[in-house]
């Protein structure tokens, strides 16, 4: 029915081969890198045959009944092995013997088409604005290369439709991150960033590959559908069992990939990319990976109250935490890295009370205004040549129009400011944690509100308003960018003004968006501690005010402090220890390389000293020991046995030495000796 | 099956004692000669084994089945004391095989620029180490098996100890005593077999077959010996936690090919030994040893990781990943079911393959900068792109990135060895490894391959050329086929593993050791969940 779903994520994977193979072996024959036209078409016009393949997709599920929204096409089986037993869960699910058996199968549903469109859509203006930022750069066509495996692996975990497809994607992506980040591999500082990401997802891997051990053994099966229908069935666990554990540490591959705290420390270095890299990876799909996932299994997290509920206090308190980082940092692209951060806990709070769909309408507003911030970075970042600096900028509304306009629209989406995207996504996570009780979610949220409007502002106002603090040199050449990166602007900036009226709130009308991902969320059990109490729509009405009046409160802040005198404060000075602290991320990473990176070089040297000392210390010692032995009993043998040997000799050679003398060969010696003899044996006989 | 009238064993096993004896006829001068006829003859040697797998499935050699083992060969040997010629693979061996052959020339072709002295006796002593290991792998009679198991060994000493580096001598004779007096041990409990065999059945069933010896019914006090004993062997060849130190300085010793071999076979005749004949031979020893050989496992696994990440030297860097890897293999095999052991099987090759092309790489600049020592590199990525492309995808395959070999095999142990409730614990520990493997790999590539190329002598290292590109192709096609479509390689073995875990399924049932039948966590707190209330209102 839908033989061209695997072609999504391959056609991207084809074009990767194109021109990275392909590159590679043409430099390597000609001495020349691949044409940048060549590869730009390949790769920007694969990557569009998949947004339109989405789109064929997402049609054809839009008129498929509703309780039939399901595409699937199976390719083969990835692994086929022997028979495991399962334990079964409790008394509810039998323990079974199945065969070991892992399918490369897509699939798509409802939630599914969202992600595919919003990755390949938001990919596409990425990969066309890319081209416009990446022309001067050598690498270009290893760029493409890694830009087109990675919306492969993207793909592939959004349309895999079991979980190793998924962690296949997974890990894909997070290579794809480790590749991109550390582009500029001759920059120490982008390397080092780079394997820092894989290294802290990887231990968010590790806990996702448990849980899935674990929900395999359980059930035998990785398959979403069939772990839905089964888990379907069963009643919410309200104390610590085996989908708790399984929820808690598929989270914690979530708190990996989604940069939640503890594990959010790569993301913040992962700004070394190019700036396409982390619009693309970093900020609109790879980061909200984890929040599809724990949506993917929503089945399962509504059944245990209490993995929910860690994910939620996780991830508001990653909402609030990250956005006070964001308050006095310099560099443009890692303000905008906390803000990322930020945004993916609210997400994490909507999925924590529930609210799934309200989760996923951020995500996918997030992905439109949140590229846009970036790309608009990214634009600055070129026409600046290369400068970072927010102190180093200032009054660019004058240069850059199309820049400053489409950042607008984000920035006044990011900030929730009805009509613009983001206040109706936000407002929807907000209003939902204070409507199914999580009064403290809902307060907190709205602090962190607060701040994002806070350091946004502050964002705003030191790079496009304020006096010009820019190096006259670079002012010369300081342009609006080309069409290429204006029109993917232009494109991200009419959806990020527009794109929340897909789901609009109760008190406005129907939200479509809801009710379009109703299908996936069938078997999920409505836990009593997460029903929506009745609240009036004028009562709703008033508390989307509420947020709209944090996002001014923080508004008027900033502008207060950065915008009324037109020079920039220096807040090192003005706010002294709180700056400093803040500046330097609370000291994290500095406490992570105490706890654990030094401390496992520690071990590692110690395990090291300890092989030599001891272990080999123990064959050398075997060794001398045995030499030692040799040596005495080569002693023993030269003196002892080999003495008493000798002994023997040398009596023989001594005595016979003596005895020698007498035979002296002259007769008459001998006639002499015999007459002795017989004068002798004589006496003998005559005096017995 | 037979090639030539041969039987298809046979001439798999000896073929390469034909190009030896040619280069034997070759006047030491000639040297490009004696590498054309090595490098053909291994090459012959890796077509010739290709049958195997293709006719694995005809109805004439599944007829020709005896044991479990195809393309059977049993004649009488040394009649005086039973041994008998006894050649047989399965699906287990046959994977080894093939990887014995195509490591054994890839080994061979890598060499052609290496070695510049003694050329002649070197391609001969890797021909004889050739026919060696095929030899183990076929061997199902344990005196046959001994014999091949030490002629190895001699080959391999001379390999580290005339080619080797600085400090040859020393880790020659280390590893030859170490693994001496593994096999002493060895050979003992085969014989103490041998004995116990004849005092069951009378000296005229007298007999070396690993067949006769399964069907004996032996106590389990006479298993825990002989496994004891047979554990020490392999477990020095694996190398396990804490026999494993003969390894480094082997690695570090042995000519670039030598430690390809080393490492992508040499290893896996302990892995192998266990897995043929420890597991079946000796079930209730095994069940009892477990928690320990666990636990050795996991202590390899993290401790050879952490070592290997304070490393120095690229060589010993990955010698000890070796470790950890090995340690991860192990550990599927002795968790006893189907997917643990089919994935210890798969891993043994993944590790053949990504460890052997990792010596490969290592190989490599060290042919062009004579160092191995890690802080001499950096950069390199800039003056040789093809040599950053195919040291990635090798990295890659070694931590184990889904779409390669590598995490197929992890994937499956980790699995196998969740799969049982009372191991769970150390497929939890074991899994950490994975982190760390990460971390001493992508540390080493940010290393050698990232950063500026500041030191002048790098800047003139040539890129890989055609031959050196050759030599990684095979690998890199088996880590992307192994990692894209294991089901291929799978199927082979899951007789074999099954015949072996269907012994322990019913040991492991009697020991009251929990398979995954009844979960025995006892939770109280489900008396207490709550039924859906939404569907009453």
């Amino acid at each position: 029915m839908a033989e061209y779903l695997w072609l999504i994520p391959t056609l991207p994977f084809i074009g990767f081969l194109i021109n990275g193979l392909g590159g590679l072996i043409y430099k390597k024959v000609s001495k020349k890198t691949l044409n940048r036209y060549f590869v730009s078409i390949v790769a920007c016009g694969l990557v569009f045959i998949s947004l339109l393949l989405s789109t064929v997709a997402f049609v054809q599920l839009a008129n498929m009944p509703n309780e039939h929204k399901y595409i699937e096409q199976k390719c083969f089986n990835w692994v086929t092995a022997g028979d495991v037993t399962t334990t079964g869960y409790y008394d509810k699910v039998p323990s079974k013997t199945t065969q070991f058996k892992i399918e490369w199968n897509y699939f798509f549903d409802p939630l599914s088409a969202v992600m595919a469109l919003v990755v390949c859509g938001v990919g596409f203006l990425i990969h066309v604005f890319a081209i416009g930022y990446m022309w001067d750069d050598t690498g270009f066509y290893r760029f493409f290369s890694y830009l087109n495996l990675f919306m492969f692996a993207m793909l592939t975990l959004v349309l895999g439709n079991n979980f190793i497809m998924m962690f296949l994607g997974w890990e894909g992506v997070g290579f794809c991150s480790y590749a991109l980040i550390g582009y500029y591999f001759h920059k120490k500082s982008a390397s080092d960033a780079g394997k820092k990401a894989f290294i802290v997802n990887r231990v968010g891997d590790y806990g996702f590959s448990v849980g899935v051990f674990l929900l395999f053994m359980t059930f035998g099966t990785f398959n979403f559908k069939e772990l839905g229908e089964i888990i379907g069935k069963l009643p919410a666990e309200t104390h610590f069992g085996i989908l708790s554990a399984v929820g808690l540490l598929l989270f914690i591959g979530a708190t990996g990939k989604s940069a939640q705290i503890p594990l959010y420390v790569w993301l913040p270095d992962a700004m070394e990319g190019p700036t396409p890299v982390s619009a693309l990876i970093h900020a609109a799909t790879m980061v909200t990976a984890g929040v599809y996932m724990i949506t993917r299994a929503s089945f399962l997290y509504t059944r245990s109250y209490l993995s929910l509920e860690i994910v939620g206090f996780f991830g508001v308190m990653t909402a609030l935490y990250a956005a006070i980082m964001g308050f006095f940092q310099r560099d443009i692209k890692k303000v905008l890295a906390y803000s990322t951060i930020s945004q993916l806990g609210y997400m994490f709070t909507a999925l924590g009370v529930a609210a799934f769909s309200a989760g996923i309408m951020h995500l996918m507003t997030h992905a439109f205004f949140k590229a846009l911030l970036f790309l608009g970075a990214g634009s600055i970042i070129v026409a600046m040549h290369h400068e970072q600096d927010m102190q180093n900028m200032g009054n660019l509304r004058k240069y850059m129009p199309i820049t400053f306009w489409t950042m607008m629209a984000a920035y006044l989406a990011i900030c929730g400011i009805p009509p613009f995207s983001g206040f109706f996504s936000k407002d929807e996570i907000l209003w939902q944690a204070f409507a199914r009780g999580h009064k403290l979610f809902y307060v907190i949220g709205l602090i962190a509100a607060i701040f994002t409007a806070f350091y946004m502002t502050r964002l705003m106002i030191l790079t496009f308003f304020g006096k010009e603090r820019i190096d006259p040199h670079k002012k010369e050449h300081l342009k609006e960018s080309p069409a290429v990166m204006t029109i993917p602007l232009i494109i991200l900036g009419i959806l990020a003004t527009i794109g929340g009226f897909l789901g609009l709130p109760a008190w406005l009308g129907e939200n479509r968006f809801e009710k379009w991902l109703e299908p996936v969320f069938e078997h999920n059990y409505n836990n009593p501690v997460f029903k929506m109490g009745h609240y009036t729509h004028s009562f709703e009405m008033m508390m989307a005010g509420v947020s709209v009046l944090a996002a001014l409160l923080g508004f008027f802040v900033a502008y207060y402090l950065y915008g009324k005198k037109g020079i920039v404060p220096d807040d090192e000075k003005n706010w002294g220890r709180l700056w400093k602290v803040i500046y330097n991320k609370f000291y994290m990473d500095e406490l992570y390389d105490a706890l654990f990176v030094n401390r496992a070089k520690d071990l590692g040297n110690a395990f090291s000293a300890f092989d030599q000392a001891v272990i080999d210390g123990g064959v050398n010692g075997t060794a001398a020991t045995t030499r030692g032995t040799a040596k005495v009993s080569s002693w023993f043998d030269k003196y002892v046995v080999d003495g008493l040997v000798n002994l023997q000799a040398w009596i023989v050679q001594t005595s016979s030495g003596i005895l020698r003398k007498i035979q002296t060969g002259v007769i008459h010696n001998y006639a002499l000796a015999v007459l002795l003899g017989i004068v002798i044996l004589s006496c003998l006989y005559i005096f017995r | 099956m037979e090639i030539l009238g041969v039987p298809i064993l046979n001439a798999v096993t000896y073929f390469p004692l034909i190009g030896f004896l040619i280069i034997l006829l070759i006047p030491k001068k000639k040297e490009t000669l004696i590498k054309i006829v090595a490098n053909v003859t291994a090459f012959i040697g890796f077509l010739i084994s290709l049958p195997l797998i293709i006719n694995w499935y005809k109805p004439e050699v599944i007829k020709g089945m005896k044991d479990g083992m195809r393309y059977v060969i049993d004649v009488p040997w040394i009649r005086t004391i039973g041994a008998r010629y006894q050649f047989g693979i399965d699906g287990i061996s046959l994977l080894l095989v093939l990887l014995t052959t195509l490591l054994g020339f890839i080994a061979i072709l890598s060499s052609w620029s290496a070695i510049k002295t003694r050329v002649k006796e070197y391609y001969i002593y890797m021909l004889l180490l050739q026919t060696g290991m095929l030899g183990v792998f076929m061997a199902t009679d344990l005196f046959l098996f001994y014999v091949f198991w030490e002629v190895m060994l001699v080959p391999m000493y001379f390999l580290i100890g005339v080619w080797g580096g600085p400090r040859k001598l020393y880790a020659a004779i280390k590893f030859f005593l170490y693994t001496l007096a593994g096999s002493v041990l060895m050979l003992l409990a085969i014989l103490a077999l041998y004995f116990k065999y004849i005092s069951i059945f009378g000296w005229d069933h007298r007999t070396f077959s690993l067949f006769k010896f399964l069907h004996a019914g032996l106590d389990p006090q006479f298993q825990f010996w002989a496994f004891l004993a047979f554990f020490v062997g392999f477990a020095i060849k694996v190398p396990m936690f804490p026999f494993h130190t003969w390894l480094p300085d082997a690695h570090v010793e042995a000519p670039t090919a030598g430690s390809v071999i080393l490492a992508g076979v040499l290893l896996k005749m302990g892995t192998y030994g266990f897995v043929r004949f420890s597991l079946p031979l000796f079930p209730d020893a095994m069940i009892k040893f477990t928690p320990l050989l666990m636990t050795l496992c996991v202590i390899g696994i993290i401790y050879g990781a952490l070592v290997a990440m304070m490393q120095t030297d690229m060589k010993k860097l990955v010698a000890y990943s070796s470790v950890s890897h090995l340690g991860m293999t192990m550990l599927g095999v002795f968790a006893l079911t189907q997917i643990g052991l089919q994935g210890g099987v798969v891993q043994m090759i993944n590790h053949g393959i990504s460890t052997g092309a990792l010596f490969l790489i290592v190989g490599i600049v060290y042919e062009r900068r004579h160092t191995r020592l890690i802080k001499e590199y950096g950069g390199l990525s800039h003056s040789m792109p093809v040599y950053a492309t195919i040291f990635l995808i090798m990295t890659l395959s070694s931590i184990g990135l889904p779409g390669l070999n590598g995490f197929i095999g992890e994937f499956m142990i980790l699995q196998g060895t969740f799969a049982r409730t009372d191991l769970r614990v150390y497929a939890i520990l074991a899994a950490s490894g994975v982190i760390l493997g990460a971390a001493y790999m992508l540390w080493l590539y940010q290393r050698v391959m990232f950063g500026k190329l500041d030191k002048e002598e790098n800047k003139k290292m040539k890129d890989l050329n055609l031959r050196e590109v050759f030599t990684f192709v095979p690998l890199i096609i088996m880590a992307v086929w192994i990692g894209i479509y294991p089901s291929f390689w799978l199927k082979y073995l899951k007789n074999p593993v099954k015949r072996i875990t269907d012994i322990y399924q019913k040991k492991l049932a009697e020991n009251k050791i929990n398979v995954g039948h009844k979960y025995k966590v006892d939770y109280k707190g489900m008396k207490k969940i709550i039924n859906n209330k939404m569907s009453e209102e």
